[in-house]
């Protein structure tokens, strides 16, 4: 049953098999993107931006899973969570820029990237102060372990694995912020 | 980013997570929240006197098991709105139990009381002190509680909060007990309750506010 596998490899990845939270991840970013598609009709360009905004709060949430719980239930209140968070940041700012966007919406909202997030959180990624991007792009992006960043940045493992920590936050909330 | 390179992102390097991390968060929360409670109430109230004595009788120990019924409910209602997608079913008649007990007993005293001493039952001597004082005394806990569940993903907000001052609540209670000279079931049934439901208000009201994430 695929619940049954998606929730294995979770498990497995919580307590630190990186690959199995891979798949898990994998797996999930295209589930999350048929679950929301539905629920999105109206803004399919916003779609990309959203899996991406539930994926990162999928990995800053993940010791919130209980495994005694369905992975389902739990990755669905998520991603709803967000779908309603962005539908009301959207709502904030149509209620703004209602009229200016009637006239712009055709010229601007081609559906041409559609597959591509439209935010580039990669350019997010370096607003980030040097104590939480240098952790992320080394342990995160070149794949080097929690010891191998320490001693290549001079900081402490708990001081790395707390920028990791904080710095994945903090992106999920300038992704919140961002138009 | 693509969404792939996303995934790799988030999977590369460390992505345990130490098991039970909520229940410590609260753990963590609670215990803190009532030893500075506990430190305030001893300095500013002081302990009863008679509280050696108070413990012979068994409705002290109704009103702890009431005000401790009603901690447990709320510990375990945070806990389930911390997480996303959790069962809330039978949270309400889980908390509803305590209260309920409490208040059919109240109703056994006040009809067995004569009539002239019902109001003295109902208002005792600390009436005007006693809700102001319990949410005085919760709200270190309250800080804390809306810390632990500012880590965690509460998804219903408005229920969460109230949760998290509910909680604050009962162990602001519990910590006033040892304080509180009151023991006759109509007064706990109404100013206690009364005490703990102010932060438990305060909390629905703020809780969109503070736990958004």
């Amino acid at each position: 049953m695929r619940e049954a596998r998606l929730k294995g490899l979770l498990v497995r990845g919580l307590a630190g098999d990186s690959s199995a939270y891979h798949h898990f991840l994998e797996e999930m970013s295209a589930h999350l993107r048929a679950f929301l598609r539905k629920r999105l009709a109206r803004c399919p360009e916003e779609l990309e931006d959203l899996v991406q905004e539930s994926l990162l709060a999928l990995h800053n949430q993940r010791h919130t899973y209980d495994s005694g719980q369905p992975l389902t239930a739990w990755v669905h209140a998520i991603a709803k969570y967000k779908l309603v968070d962005l539908l009301r940041r959207r709502a904030g700012r149509d209620a703004l820029t209602d009229s200016l966007d009637d006239a712009l919406d055709l010229l601007f909202f081609s559906d041409t990237e559609a597959a591509e997030a439209r935010r580039d959180l990669a350019l997010l990624l370096k607003g980030l102060p040097d104590r939480q991007r240098l952790p992320i792009e080394l342990t995160k992006l070149e794949g080097l372990s929690v010891t191998e960043a320490s001693h290549a940045t001079g900081m402490s493992e708990s001081a790395i694995k707390v920028g990791v920590h904080r710095g994945l936050k903090a992106l999920a909330r300038m992704v919140r912020g961002a138009p | 980013m693509k969404t792939e390179d996303l995934v790799s992102m988030l999977a590369s390097s460390s992505v345990a997570v130490p098991p039970h991390a909520a229940a410590r968060r609260y753990g963590f929360a609670v215990g803190g929240g009532a030893l500075v409670a506990l430190t305030l109430m001893v300095l500013l109230l002081g302990v009863r006197a008679d509280l050696a004595d108070a413990a012979q009788l068994p409705m002290f120990w109704f009103k702890l098991a009431y005000v401790g019924g009603l901690l447990m409910a709320s510990l375990l209602a945070s806990l389930r709105l911390s997480r996303p997608g959790a069962r809330l079913t039978g949270l309400a008649s889980l908390l509803m139990a305590p209260v309920l007990a409490m208040w059919l007993w109240a109703l056994v005293v006040l009809t067995r009381a004569a009539p002239a001493a019902r109001s003295q039952l109902f208002y005792g001597e600390t009436w005007t002190d006693c809700p102001l004082l319990i949410a005085s005394l919760s709200a270190p806990v309250f800080v804390a509680v809306i810390w632990a569940m500012q880590g965690l993903a509460p998804t219903r907000l408005h229920l969460a909060g109230a949760a998290a001052g509910l909680l604050a609540g009962t162990t602001g209670a519990l910590v006033y007990c040892l304080h509180c000279p009151e023991i006759e079931a109509p007064f706990l049934a109404f100013w206690y309750l009364l005490g703990m439901l102010i932060p438990a208000t305060a909390g629905a009201a703020v809780g969109p506010r503070l736990l958004r994430w």
